[in-house]
């Protein structure tokens, strides 16, 4: 942890995530090493660094689908513990958007995003339904409401997974390479949504993402992470333009050519 | 840019080119199909002489009472009719309301009875029973027909087949001191028999299998260390074996006045033997879910519960259907081995009947007829497999 740049957080009223000290082992693997990261409400934050450097286990431990076992995270006020009440009341406020999309397949576009308005919160039928449109025509694709996943394009699956997300009206949005997997052609048609997203709700993000044209456009700061550390955050000027350290260099000059 | 888009080339040929194509392509495929059908027309031809000059149906017609239900006493088979006549109203309804699978069930049920009524029009039984049960194949069209018209309200059809089980039940069994007298299982026989422990070892054996799959698979130690075990013991012995303990062990571990009747034993034994092959069925199932699936479930504030419940079930019990439905269609056939354990159902009372002194010598129509039987049960099913297959999409998405 010689480089550690990340300033101790401070808590303010406005820190919505915050991360001391996260640690994590898979068995003998040490992935993340002592993370510390604070995200503001509104915040967009782009996380990006070398393939296996814990880029993915990171923002899993944010909504618990990784147990970190040293350090603490609050999200918005609420501390990560064991206790079964506080996962589901941090999740309620967290949706995820993954990078193989993980659509339920046996349900229509429509049922993937009602089902958790409908099963969690307990909204009629009908009403998840009126969301769940005006979701899927935020995001393009009204006409697909009644088409199975495997009858969608990569992009489109993509689009329905992000509406499924929000129809939980999640105060934050988690992206792990939510285009690595799409066609080239495609991936612009998410990226639109996304940067939609940040620019008009003012929604607090944390991206994974190797899109350095997103990331200029809409992060507020980038976040570099090389084995199971944070080395550098700045903004995206600052990342580009004068990163101060020297694995930062290194790897941005090998995905920029 | 646009290339005219052209019909697929047709592949339709006529009769004669289909058999050089397929039958005769060369010098050994005609001769084997010379050989084989050859072969196929004398089996065919002894068969047929023997089926229609020498085999005396007759001893199958004389005692189709016996082999459909045993020593049920006859002047109450109507009761069996009724509980028959519910169960068609309520299928026919079903399959108006819902459709698909409960289609296939209710097509079934008429069809079948519509057989035995056939059946018995060549056996002493009576033109009442016939007439019972061409009723009975009528009615599931007509409430099919009322059902699809939407003249069967939903909700009440669910609470009606939840009563109908209490209710049939107390058709066919009866009890001591009301207008329906007891009849003892112990006079229950034949097809009746067989089918009541195939419909109940199938109904019991699959939601106790698909709760061992999911012990099998539990975060908590004691559940899975339970089911994995129960499940590999029953594995690792024979049924028949299982249904010796269920007769006689367990009325030891009952306290006395417990006196669970022999048939219940045996439907105990059939549902705990199947119950363990199906928790193996369904963990395949179980397996072809994609982690990723859970955990996109898990973000968005689905429980574990919920998550089995919308998720995880739903998918992997459909891919399972085909395991699941073969291996019913076993345990139908397994039925006959409660001969054992002294139940007359559908192969031990042919066997009763081959004891009579006028039937000396028909062994062969009645285990034809007993084939022919299990035949048409097991056919009907995997029909009813493939049908439900193709209506939910299995494999395509
Ligand atoms: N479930 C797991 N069990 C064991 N090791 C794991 C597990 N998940 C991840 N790892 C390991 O942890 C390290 C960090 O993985 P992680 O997926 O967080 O990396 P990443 O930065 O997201 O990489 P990528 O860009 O390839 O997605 C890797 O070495 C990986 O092999
Ligand atoms: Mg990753």
């Amino acid at each position: 942890m010689t480089e550690q740049t990340s300033p101790s957080p401070k808590t303010t009223t406005d820190d919505i995530i915050i991360a001391r000290d996260v640690h994590k082992w898979f068995g003998e693997l040490h992935v993340l090493k002592g993370i510390n990261l604070t995200v503001k409400t509104g915040e967009v934050v782009v996380v990006f660094g070398a393939s296996g450097s814990g880029k993915s286990t990171f923002i899993r431990t944010i909504n618990r689908l990784e147990h970190h076992q040293r350090g603490e995270i609050i999200v918005d006020g609420i501390a990560m513990t064991n206790d079964i009440r506080n996962i589901a009341a941090i999740r309620s406020e967290i949706g995820m958007v993954f990078q193989s999309f993980n659509l339920f397949p046996h349900l229509t576009a429509l049922e993937n995003i009602t089902l958790a308005p409908r099963k969690v919160k307990k909204l009629a039928r009908s009403e998840a339904d009126a969301i769940g449109m005006k979701l899927l025509e935020r995001v393009g694709i009204p006409e697909q409401a009644h088409k199975h996943p495997a009858q969608l394009s990569g992009g489109q699956q993509q689009r329905v997974a992000i509406a499924r997300a929000l129809a939980m009206n999640p105060k934050i949005m988690l992206f792990d390479e939510p285009t690595s997997a799409l066609d080239p052609e495609m991936i612009s048609e998410v990226l639109d949504v996304m940067q939609s997203l940040a620019r008009d709700t003012g929604m607090t993000m944390i991206c994974v993402t190797h899109e350095m044209g997103f990331a200029r456009a809409v992060a507020n700061r980038m976040v570099f992470f090389d084995h199971g550390e944070i080395v550098e955050i700045g903004t995206p000027k600052e990342i580009f333009e004068e990163p101060k350290q020297e694995r930062t260099k290194q790897f941005l000059s090998q995905i920029l050519h | 840019m646009t290339a005219e888009s052209i019909r697929p080339p047709r592949t339709v040929i006529g009769p004669i080119a289909w058999l050089r194509e397929n039958l005769f392509s060369g010098p050994i495929s005609s001769i084997i199909t010379i050989v084989l059908g050859a072969l196929l027309v004398w089996v065919a031809i002894q068969v047929g002489q023997w089926a229609l000059t020498e085999a005396r149906w007759n001893v199958v017609s004389n005692n189709l009472r016996l082999f459909l239900i045993g020593q049920y006493p006859a002047d109450q088979a109507w009761r069996l009719w009724a509980a028959m006549a519910v169960l068609s109203v309520l299928a026919g309804a079903s399959a108006g309301v819902h459709g698909l699978a409960s289609r296939m069930l209710a097509v079934t049920l008429s069809a079948i009875q519509l057989l035995l009524a056939v059946l018995m029009l060549f056996s002493p039984i009576g033109i009442t029973a016939v007439a019972a049960y061409a009723f009975n194949a009528a009615i599931v069209w007509v409430a099919m027909v009322a059902g699809f018209r939407g003249l069967v309200p939903r909700r009440p059809l669910g609470w009606a087949w939840i009563v109908s089980l209490p209710l049939t039940f107390y058709l066919v069994s009866g009890f001591a001191g009301t207008p329906l007298e007891s009849i003892s299982s112990n006079v229950w026989g034949g097809l009746l028999l067989t089918v009541l422990l195939a419909v109940v070892g199938i109904v019991l054996s699959f939601p106790l299998g698909v709760i061992l799959a999911l012990g099998r698979r539990s975060e908590l130690p004691v559940l899975r260390i339970l089911s994995t075990g129960y499940i590999e013991l029953i594995r690792g012995v024979p049924l028949v074996t299982i249904l010796f303990m269920a007769d006689i062990i367990l009325p030891l571990f009952l306290p006395g006045e417990w006196r669970l009747d022999r048939i219940a034993r045996a439907m105990g034994g059939i549902t705990l033997f199947s119950a363990a092959y199906v928790a193996e069925n369904v963990r395949g199932g179980l397996q072809a879910i994609p982690s990723g699936q859970i955990e996109a479930a898990h973000a968005l504030g689905l429980g574990g519960v919920q998550t089995n419940r919308y998720i995880v079930l739903p998918q992997a019990l459909r891919a399972v259907i085909p395991a699941n439905v073969g291996l019913f269609i076993s345990l139908l056939k397994d039925t006959t081995l409660v001969t054992i354990i002294g139940l007359l159902e559908l192969l031990g009372i042919s066997r009763a009947v081959l004891a009579q002194s006028d039937s000396f010598g028909a062994s062969l129509e009645v285990y034809v007829f007993i084939a022919a039987v299990f035949f048409v049960l097991s056919y009907a099913m995997s029909q009813a497999s493939y049908r439900l297959e193709r209506a939910l999409g299995v494999g395509t998405r």
